[in-house]
């Protein structure tokens, strides 16, 4: 098992390294720098940002100091907030993002499973086609519709819950994290009909029934187990993509979070918080996906007397 | 537990979420009102609050509360009024400014605040290394712009001079009649030099001094809290000289990125002001809150740039033909729902009194005759025009607009080319186009503002227009005249110029956009869409 992981690690390195590699050059080609503005800047001026940022240096010149200073953990100044490190941005934005992808994910595996569960025990009943249309409906729509559909309803009509921000005022939470969380909820629910449903199947769960044991027991502790593997392989990417996937909610809501500067950043030309978003996304999208090899390879039986045999 | 009941503990954990929610009391609003707490939409979260190294509008309405020029902005009328300095003289050549400091002005920290500050905050403004984007305000100071260009070395030749610690004199190269209303704008604005120097080099632009825990200001306010992507919120200065007339008790900014989030924060009384409308949705609130609604004048033109040395517009015939086929109140009526104003110049009309020429109008047969006469009747043989814009809804439904009616009254194709914004910024200046959209808001109520970006080779000027009368108005002519009259004259002159050789179509002038809480008190509308927050009150309504 460790040496697995270790394999995984290592196969991590060439994967960052090229990530990096790619998102230095791709930004810098693309047309337009981050002091280009509506109003012409004086030359003078321009020179002298451009020297403080080293920007009038050879490219690859740049490339390598920016590698020098990755390793020493240095992320480097933003080009549009003077005064704020890429670090201090990632910081400042990170709880609130991780917060709601922590919620996000809660909403998708509570209603996912219910959901899922639900339409596996009466499969191609009027349960499960509702299930499974609320489910495809939750994948077509984007957020970029469902959220404001939710503020207009709950928020605005209802008077239920605050419209938008993070913390500011109680229930405020609710709504971005139902919005993020409506689209992997509905992966979640697809999942666990498949999964339970090829379980359901097998003998072992007919003796179950057979011995007489209750439908309860036979459900939540002998189907589910097998039947949410393809869930538990799910989450790790699911909760990558929403930390990385945040940014049209987080605009929406007005939830600080990194997902905002993400996008921002890109129409800003503001190359190191490019770089530094991206390198520390693409290090919790290979770090999450590791997570959910392990723990489904510890799931199943199988896997793990390959790896133990293999170790 | 049954399929049944796994749907009920689902159900139940929404309701339980719900609830949690429900008991909400009063809206920030109403809270704020009570409390004199001001809850303004800022459109974006701050790039800096360094006074020399900001540049946008949401930043600008910070400093304003945070910091204090030598002279303020009445904000009825504009008119330049006592601040820091509490009175003015101007030599009658209008070359030489002296200002006298109020004996009770200070830093946030107790500090006096002198001539020095001012001196020492201009020199830095003017340091290149700096990357102060304004620079160019101070350009009008004598030697200002040789100091920054490094052709001067020693600031003491440049005109600022300090004769006693509360007698500040300022030298000009030319009379500039606006000199008054730059000195009031941020980039005139003191820094504490005690504590820039503290936390970091004096042209460093990656120090923690404008940090909530580190930062002085003179201002009405002063810095509270600032987190990030959430508020920056400040309260009132204690130490301020006029704190015995400053109403509100605290102003919270937000970045509201998304106008559809903020009209949405608004309605549900989170926000007494907002930095804007969504367009579609301001039928709807003038039709039932009109009193809600702010569409006013703004001091902006939106216009289209023509490539003088692209073939077919080089013809100063087929520029105008473009301008005068365009039905700019149709345009304005149905695709701007009415808010924007038609333009026929560059300069928004009444800019402080100077009514700009209108030389020409929606004149389709003129248009086809003068289209004829440069070569191409029916828009025969006429070389491929494309229209540039950048990503934007509004930019696009113009374009589209501007495509038809060049189609049906000029019989011409016109191709579309939407970039990216920083894409675009680089295909104009290179001149890689044949037609851009473009706008420009004025830094201060002058005709010059809108005038001086054509001359031949300015910054601005990517239409490769030149013309040498022109630019004699402009560089020479003009400022050496002395009165406010025979300088609108002289604009007058330069814009009819500008009009009939036409490397420049403008099409509408901005109305600024706003709803504000009728208990927002003491912010009269104006043409710069400035506000004095320390004139601002919050009477909440009975």
């Amino acid at each position: 098992m460790a040496r697995f992981i270790w394999l995984r690690l290592l196969q991590a390195i060439p994967v960052l390294f090229v990530v990096i590699t790619v998102t230095f050059f791709l930004v810098r080609f693309a047309p337009g720098g981050p002091f280009d503005q509506e109003k012409a800047v004086i030359p003078e001026v321009k020179r002298a940002l451009e020297a403080q940022y080293h920007l009038d240096q050879p490219l690859l010149a740049q490339y390598g100091s920016y590698l020098r200073d990755l390793l020493h953990g240095d992320l480097g100044p933003s080009f549009k907030y003077p005064g704020r490190s890429v670090r201090e941005l990632i910081v400042a934005g990170l709880p609130a993002t991780a917060e709601l992808g922590l919620y996000a994910l809660l909403v998708a595996v509570v209603l996912g499973m219910a959901a899922g569960i639900v339409a596996a025990l009466r499969p191609n009943t009027w349960r499960d086609y509702l299930s499974m249309s609320v489910a495809m409906a939750g994948i077509c729509m984007p957020t970029l519709l469902l959220g404001p559909l939710l503020v207009l309803v709950f928020g605005i009509w209802l008077d239920w819950l605050p419209v938008s921000g993070w913390g500011d005022v109680p229930g405020d939470k609710i709504l971005p994290s139902l919005t993020l969380g409506a689209a992997y909820a509905a992966y979640v629910a697809r999942l666990t009909r498949g999964g339970m449903l090829e379980v359901l199947s097998q003998d072992y769960i007919r003796t179950a029934r057979a011995k007489g044991l209750p439908e309860r027991v036979v459900i939540f502790k002998h189907a589910l187990r097998g039947g949410i593997i393809p869930v538990v392989s799910f989450l790790g990417p699911a909760f990558a993509g929403l930390l990385s996937g945040s940014f049209v909610v987080e605009t929406v809501f007005q939830v600080p979070g990194l997902g905002r500067f993400f996008v921002q950043a890109a129409f800003n030309r503001d190359y190191t918080v490019i770089l530094g978003t991206t390198i520390f996304f693409a290090v919790l999208i290979v770090v999450f996906n590791l997570l959910s090899d392990v723990l489904a390879a510890w799931l199943n039986p199988r896997v793990r007397g390959a790896l133990q045999g293999g170790a | 537990m049954t399929p049944r009941s796994a749907w009920r503990v689902a159900a139940l954990m929404m309701v339980g979420m719900l609830l949690a929610a429900c008991d909400r009391g009063h809206t920030r609003v109403e809270e704020g009102d009570a409390t004199g707490v001001l809850h303004f939409g800022n459109g974006t979260e701050p790039q800096s609050i360094d006074p020399q190294i900001a540049t946008g509008v949401p930043e600008s309405r910070i400093l304003e509360a945070l910091f204090e020029g030598l002279v303020g902005k009445d904000p009825a009328t504009l008119a330049p009024r006592p601040a820091v300095a509490e009175s003015w003289e101007v030599t009658p050549d209008g070359l030489t400014y002296r200002f006298h400091l109020r004996a009770d002005a200070r830093w946030s920290d107790g500090t006096p605040l002198t001539a020095e500050d001012f001196r020492w905050s201009w020199w830095r403004a003017l340091q290149p290394a700096l990357g102060n984007e304004y620079a160019y305000m101070l350009f009008p100071i004598r030697n200002a712009e040789a100091f920054l260009d490094g052709k001067i070395t020693d600031f003491s030749q440049v005109g600022v001079r300090v004769l006693d610690p509360r007698t500040l004199q300022v030298e000009l190269t030319a009379p500039t009649p606006y000199f008054l209303q730059l000195v009031s704008h941020a980039s005139y604005f003191p820094v504490p030099r005690h504590v820039v120097e503290k936390f970091g080099g004096t042209t460093d632009r990656f120090t923690a001094w404008t940090r909530p825990e580190n930062i002085v200001s003179n201002g009405p306010f002063r810095l509270a809290g600032w987190k990030l992507n959430r508020y920056l919120r400040v309260e009132k200065n204690p130490l301020y000289w006029d704190a015995a007339h400053v109403r509100l008790n605290a102003i919270v900014f937000y970045p509201t990125e998304n106008i559809a989030t903020e009209e949405r924060m608004y309605r549900s009384g989170q926000l007494h002001y907002t930095s804007d409308i969504p367009i579609d949705k301001i039928p709807g609130w003038r039709q039932h809150h009109p009193e809600q609604t702010w569409l006013n004048l703004y001091l902006g033109t939106y216009f289209y740039a023509l490539n003088v040395a692209k073939p077919g517009l080089t013809d100063v015939r087929v520029r105008r033909a473009l301008s005068m086929a365009i039905d700019r109140k149709t345009l304005v009526e149905t695709v701007q729902k009415g808010i924007n104003t038609p333009a026929y110049a560059m300069t928004p009309p009444g800019t402080l009194g100077y009514q700009p020429p209108k030389l020409f109008d929606f004149d389709p047969q003129q248009a086809r005759r003068l289209l004829a006469e440069a070569g191409y009747p029916d828009g025969k043989g006429m070389p491929p025009l494309e229209i540039l814009y950048n990503t934007h809804e509004q930019h696009r439904k113009i374009a589209v607009a501007l495509q038809q009616m060049w189609k049906k009254y000029l019989n011409i194709d016109v191709g579309l080319v939407n970039q990216e914004w920083k894409v675009y910024l680089d295909t104009r200046k290179n001149m890689d186009y044949t037609i851009a959209r473009f706008s420009w808001i004025g830094d201060y109520v002058d005709p010059n503002t809108f005038l001086d970006l054509w001359i031949t080779g300015g910054g601005n000027n990517d239409t490769g227009w030149s013309n040498a009368e022109y630019d004699d108005l402009i560089l020479h002519r003009i400022p050496a005249m002395k009165t406010q009259e025979e300088r609108f004259a002289g604009f007058y002159r330069a814009e009819s110029i500008l009009m009939s050789e036409m490397p420049v179509i403008p099409i509408y002038t901005y109305a600024n956009k706003h709803l504000v809480s009728p208990s927002v008190k003491g912010m009269p509308p104006n043409i710069l869409d400035y506000y004095s927050f320390k004139d601002i009150y919050l009477e909440p309504a009975r």
